[in-house]
This record gives C-alpha cells, structure tokens and sequence, in this order.
C-alpha cells in the first residue's frame, strides 16, 4: 500500500512537459497531462484515474490506452508499470447498448 | 486505396456482389458483406468521424472492431463500427461528429 | 433456460479450437464462442508458412492451418457460435453472451479462456490520424479484405509481426518505405528481415517516429535516431512521404474476463497474465487458458498448449485416467519444449546473443540492418561452394525449423534430432537441383546456386512469392541481400507446383562471380 502523502512529497511537484498535451485515451480525449495532473493530485492507481478521468471508460472501454496510461502513472511515481495497481475489470467487457443490457435476465417491456 | 485483384499467395479475390449505399448522402459502391470501412477505403475515405471534445479526425485503427475509433453513423444508428459491420444495400452511412451526424461545431459557425 | 455444455471455450482462434477439438475427441461437449464473423482468430491472416517441424505443422501457410482446424472442429461436432460477444465470466463457471439483441446466460462445468492477445500502440504527435494503423490491421485489410493498407508505410517495429507484415505488404503491392525500431536490434527473425532487407527496404534501427504529419489524414512521417536514454538525437531527423504508418510495437494478453472471474493474476513485463500450472489450469478450480491470453508466443504454441488444456480438461472432467493424461502431456510437451528452443526462446527474450549453438558469431549486420553482410555469410554451415547445383542455405540463426531436412530426397541437408540446430549442407551428396528445400523454407533462406553453369555465367535460384511473376528470357536486374542491385539477369526460369505452395522458384543467370551475392531479381520496368 503507498502511502499518499509521503509518495507526494517523494515525486515533488508537477512540472509542465512538451509532450503534456499527446491523448493517450483515444476515446474519451484524455491527455497525457492530465494523467500526470492526477497523479501529483494524489491518484495513484487507475482506477481513481479512471474515475476521475473517464480514460479507458469510453466506447472502446481502455482496450487501446490501457497500457499507455498505466505506463504513464508508473513513470510519474517512479515505479516499475507491474507495480501500479491494476484498475477492476467488470461486465460489460465490449460496449453493449444499454437496452440489451437492461433486459438480460428481465422481462420485455 | 486499390483493392487487390490477384494475390501471389491468397489468388484472385472472390467475386461478390457490388451493392449501392450513400456516404453523407452520395451514392456509392461496394462489395455485400464486406465491412464498411473497407468499401469506404476503396472510395478513399479516410475520416470516418471527428472527436466530441477536440473535433479531431479519426478512421480505421485496429479494424477488428477493437478500438472504436472508425464508428460512424449507419442508417441513423451512431457509433457503429464500420470495420466489422457488413455493407447491405441501401445502407446510409454518415460521418458522426461527437456521438452524432450532426456536425454541432459547423452549425453554430 | 440456461444452456449447459461441459466445457465453454472463448475465442475460437488456434487455442480454443485446438482444446474444444481435444476434449470432444474424449467424449465431452464443448462449444466455442467468438465474438467476430469468421472463426480461426488470426490464423486466416497468416499468409506465410509456418516454423517448426512437422509435428508443429511446419512449411504449412498460416490460413491452411485454420481451415484444417476448422475441418476437425466440424468432424468431432465441436459447437462453434461466431458473433458470440462474451461479456462476462463468473467463478460459478457463468458467461454471459451477447448474441444478437440478446444477452445469454451460458454454464459450463469448465471453461477454457483463449482470449488471445491484442496490439500495443504508441504515441507520437499525430498518432491519433486516420492512416496510422496498427501491423494487425494491415493484415486484416489485406489477407481478409483484399485492399491495400496504403500505398506508402512505414513499418514501426521489427518483431516478428512488423517483418511479416512488412512482407506482406510488399506481396500485396505496397509499397514499404523503411522499417523503424528504437530498440538497437532486430527482435524478430533474422530470415524474415532478410526478406524484406533484399527487396530494397531499409531498416532503421535505433530510430523512433518524431511525429505524423498531415491534417485530415496521414501525409507524412518524420523518424529520429534515439540515444541509449531513448531520447531523440536532434538532427537525425529523416523524412518520408506515406500515407499509412503501421505499427507493430508488440501484443498483450488480453486476461480481463480471468481476473473478472477472480482468478489469481500476475503483472509481468511480458503483460498481466493469470497464474496456471503447466497444464493451462487457473486458481479458480475449472477455469482453465490457454495461447497467448496466458503469454504471448506463437500461433504454433498456442495450438499445443490448447491440445495440453483440453486433455486436463478432460482429466479434470473425468474423461481422462491420470495415466491417460500423462502420456498425453509427455508427447504434447515435448513437442512445445521444441519450439520453445534456440535464440528466440521464452526465456532469451530481449538478451542479445553472439553466438549460435555452434559457436559460430552470430551476424551484427543481421541484427542491425536486416541482411547478412558478404563476409559474414560463408561462416555458415548452410553455405558451401561446390562444382555443380547445390543448396546454399542462409539460415543463421538457431530457430525452431526444420522442414528442409525432409524436403531434400538426395540427403544434402541436414539438421539433426534438435530442430534449432543451423542446416548443415553435406557435401558429399548430389544436389539433383529439384527445389523442393528452397519452397520447403518458411524463412524464405535457401537458394540453389551453380556457380559455373556456362563459361563466366552461373545460376542462382530464389524463391519469389510477387506478382507479376517474371518470366524465362525476361531481362532485369539481380539484387545483393542488401536489396542494391549487384548486377544484370536474365530469368532463365520460373517454376510453379502445387508442392512449392505458391513459393515460385525462379532461375536467373548472373555472371559467375556474383552467383554468392545475386540474392533477388528485379525485372527492368520496376
């Protein structure tokens, strides 16, 4: 478990980079700065970043950003990408419409 | 892009059956069955959508229906992935704007 | 009603379709889902002849092998839906299944996750444009669609997808402007970068993309040498006008319905993979995977490892005795220990080796530039000059292949019992110049030469898998492993049968002194 505050403290401050402004969510638009952003803003796994973020939450549901972005939080930390925790992986796996979704098990109205 | 009539390994590609369909309301022509992106490819289209938040192009990513990115709108459906949904005849084929076919930005310019 | 089988397999790709056969061989009802139109994964888009040997399907093109498959799945009754999007796996043994409009709830009293694997991507400026596509994609576009990816590509990565993809760009007639990697080395096959190398593609090495250019769609692309920091060398910078940039910049497994499932995971470099036992078996009891959801390797291994799941499945089922799954294993895993062999093994990922089972140094310009440099190349045990026609085998590195062995009836080549040994050409032997070896080649690496077959002229034979296909009396130029053009040919012939499988073995005439460097033809218009 890292400790929030004292990584932090560790990783200094965000500091703007050249490349701050390369989307790493193809989906939902999220740059690589805004990750980096979050991260100092003390969300270390991806699933506060992807909450926070909506990245890897879009149509394609992370499939293509998922490594970027983890690789992305590992570089800001200081850590080895295996080190951050994974984000939960849940149903639905593929993008459904909600409307097949909500009648799986139900009746049809 | 060319189609590729006669392969050193693969022959003469099979005879299918060309239909019609309309791309932002112009008539053209494919191949039934065929994904849509690969008729539209033929046809040299490249954009099949612009980003919601960047109004950003994007076409053919992954084209197995992976990473989303080539959706457009198909018979007033959006977010159709064009890489794995067979051309039918008729069929209308919209570049989405957003998650529609209405290009939101072009209309309050 | 919830549907029952006894196992439920996902993805319909070499894996799941091996396991699915295997256990219904036993007795057991399986079926497959899978989430695309077509079943065999990627195998139809496999266009090349596979490694290994014989037992591994060896010189047999990727799409031959899925219709195989394919053909044993239907023979055994193995229940395959296509168009079956699973959405969900749960430790009860429970998927649930989009199919259509609906959303179906499916038990098994095992499961068998074969999810395969999906493309890396990286990012650069421009990434984002439509004509930037992934290695796969290209394959797609091609093998199964019959249209070009682009006119002009860049290839980015030179593992094995971005080599044989490349090559099969050029087969589909585009046109390949240079293959780029950051790493310093070539990390897939030397053979398959061979040839690529001498039909004139460059390769940069230690080069990454700066950015794509273009507005609406890919125009342009600017690469850059990197330093050891991986940071890019101002002023390196090249320029190449295309229109399509590929990327091939490794594969994922694709385990997210494991870990859904609860199933105990790992995080490796290699990507995040479920913990299972040799036999493919997950923490959760009855979950089982197999192919590169598990790791990634070739098509050839997950075809194996399917086999070795299906038979534990079947063990833990109670279809199989104990004593039964052992012997099955034995032989399965002796024939995956094979292809886990030589410099391209599981466990020499990424280390640079200098010096082949032999002893012999391995070669630096093959690694760095993708061809075997001149003097390089007679320290192989496959190149031996000779009076008369005789094989010249440029195979250099120690790679899980053996079917040239076979191919030769007249006893010329030979590997031996360890299928990663170099070829050996014996020259004791009478080379009958029938080709059989130069199409049995997977790695394209066997050329017949007689160095001295008129007074100042010799032959050189290739295999030559292009249209148009040159013809006898055509005029051209021969080409150097480098893809520079070394001197004028004249084809003297072209050969085609059914057992060469589209490799078409053709002859030119060069002068003598160039038959050990003349190593692809160009006809004159090109």
């Amino acid at each position: 478990m890292i400790d929030i505050q004292e990584k932090l403290k560790e990783i200094g401050p965000y500091v703007p980079a050249p490349d701050d402004d390369m989307l790493l969510c193809r989906c939902e638009e999220v740059t690589k700065g805004e990750i980096r952003q979050a991260v100092h803003a003390g969300m270390v796994t991806i699933e506060e970043i992807r909450r926070y973020l909506r990245c890897g939450m879009g149509l394609c549901q992370g499939q293509t950003c998922g490594k970027l972005v983890k690789s992305v939080v590992a570089r800001e930390l200081g850590v080895s990408p295996v080190e951050i925790e994974p984000a939960v992986s849940r149903a639905p796996m593929r993008p459904i419409e909600m409307r097949i979704l909500a009648e799986d098990g139900g009746e049809r109205s | 892009m060319d189609r590729i009539e006669n392969h050193p390994i693969l022959g003469a590609s099979p005879e299918r059956k060309l239909v019609s369909f309309t791309y932002n309301g112009k008539l053209m022509e494919g191949f039934e069955g065929e994904p849509i992106a690969v008729a539209l490819k033929a046809a040299g289209v490249m954009a099949h959508r612009y980003t919601k938040k960047k109004h950003e192009p994007r076409g053919i990513f992954c084209a197995i229906g992976r990473c989303t990115d080539c959706v457009m709108v198909v018979d007033g459906k959006p977010n159709v992935r064009t890489c794995i949904t067979p051309l039918a005849e008729g069929m209308k084929v919209e570049t989405q704007y957003g998650a529609s076919a209405k290009n939101v930005e072009a209309i309050s310019d | 009603m919830t549907e029952r089988y006894d196992l439920l397999v996902v993805g319909a790709g070499p894996a799941g379709l091996s396991a699915a056969i295997e256990v219904a061989k036993n007795g057991l009802h399986p079926v497959v889902f899978d989430e695309n139109a077509r079943p065999g994964g990627q195998l139809f888009k496999q266009i090349h002849k596979f490694f290994g040997s014989k037992e591994h399907k060896a010189k047999i093109r990727g799409y031959r092998i899925g219709e195989e498959l394919l053909k044993e799945a239907e023979e055994y009754g193995v229940k395959v839906v296509l168009n079956a999007t699973v959405i969900g796996l749960y430790q009860e043994k429970e998927l649930t299944v989009r199919i259509g409009d609906e959303v179906k709830h499916v038990k098994g009293d095992s499961i068998l996750v074969a999810t395969g694997a999906s493309e890396n991507m990286m990012t650069f400026p421009g990434w984002t444009l439509p004509g930037v596509i992934g290695a796969g994609a290209a394959q797609t576009m091609m093998n199964l669609h019959h249209i070009k990816a682009g006119n002009r590509v860049l290839m980015l990565g030179t593992g094995n997808v971005g080599l044989v993809v490349s090559f099969q760009l050029l087969q589909a007639g585009c046109e390949v402007v240079a293959l780029a990697d950051a790493a310093p080395r070539i990390g897939g096959y030397g053979v398959h970068a061979a040839k690529v190398a001498r039909c004139g593609v460059p390769f940069y090495l230690s080069h990454t993309i700066v950015a794509a250019e273009g507005e609406e769609c890919v125009t342009g692309v600017t690469i850059a040498e990197v330093g050891p920091d991986w940071k890019v060398k101002p002023g390196t910078e090249k320029h190449f006008d295309v229109d399509t940039i590929c990327l091939a910049v490794g594969l994922s497994p694709m385990s997210q319905l494991l870990k859904q499932a609860g199933c105990e995971m790992k995080d490796t470099p290699g990507g995040y993979v479920p913990v299972c036992d040799a036999l493919g078996a997950a923490s959760v009891p009855g979950i089982f995977v197999a192919g590169d959801v598990s790791g990634i390797e070739e098509a050839s291994s997950a075809m194996i490892e399917g086999r070795i799941s299906g038979a534990a499945i079947s063990h833990y089922l109670g279809y199989l005795s104990k004593d039964q799954l052992e012997q099955k294993i034995t032989e399965l895993e002796t024939a995956l220990g094979s292809l886990r062999k030589g410099m391209f093994a599981p466990e020499n990922r990424g280390k640079l080796i200098t010096r082949t089972e032999e002893n012999i140094e391995v070669s630096m310009n093959l690694l760095e530039k993708g061809f075997v440099a001149e003097e390089e190349i007679e320290r192989y045990p496959g190149v031996k000059h000779m009076v008369g026609i005789h094989p010249v085998m440029e195979c250099t590195q120690n790679i899980p292949c053996n079917p040239c062995q076979d191919a030769c009836s007249k006893g010329c080549i030979s590997i031996g019992d360890n299928i990663t040994s170099l070829p050996v050409v014996q020259t004791d032997q009478k080379c009958i110049g029938c080709g059989m070896c130069v199409a049995s080649c997977s790695g394209q690496a066997i050329f017949l030469v007689e160095e001295e077959s008129e007074p100042g002229f010799g032959t050189v034979t290739m295999p030559y898998e292009f249209f148009p296909l040159p013809q006898a009396g055509d005029h051209g130029k021969a080409l150097g492993r480098d893809g520079k053009v070394v001197c004028d040919a004249e084809v003297v012939s072209v050969r085609t049968a059914k057992a060469f499988d589209h490799t078409n073995l053709l002859t030119i005439k060069v002068p003598s002194d160039m038959t050990m460097k003349a190593r692809f033809y160009k006809c004159a218009a090109q």
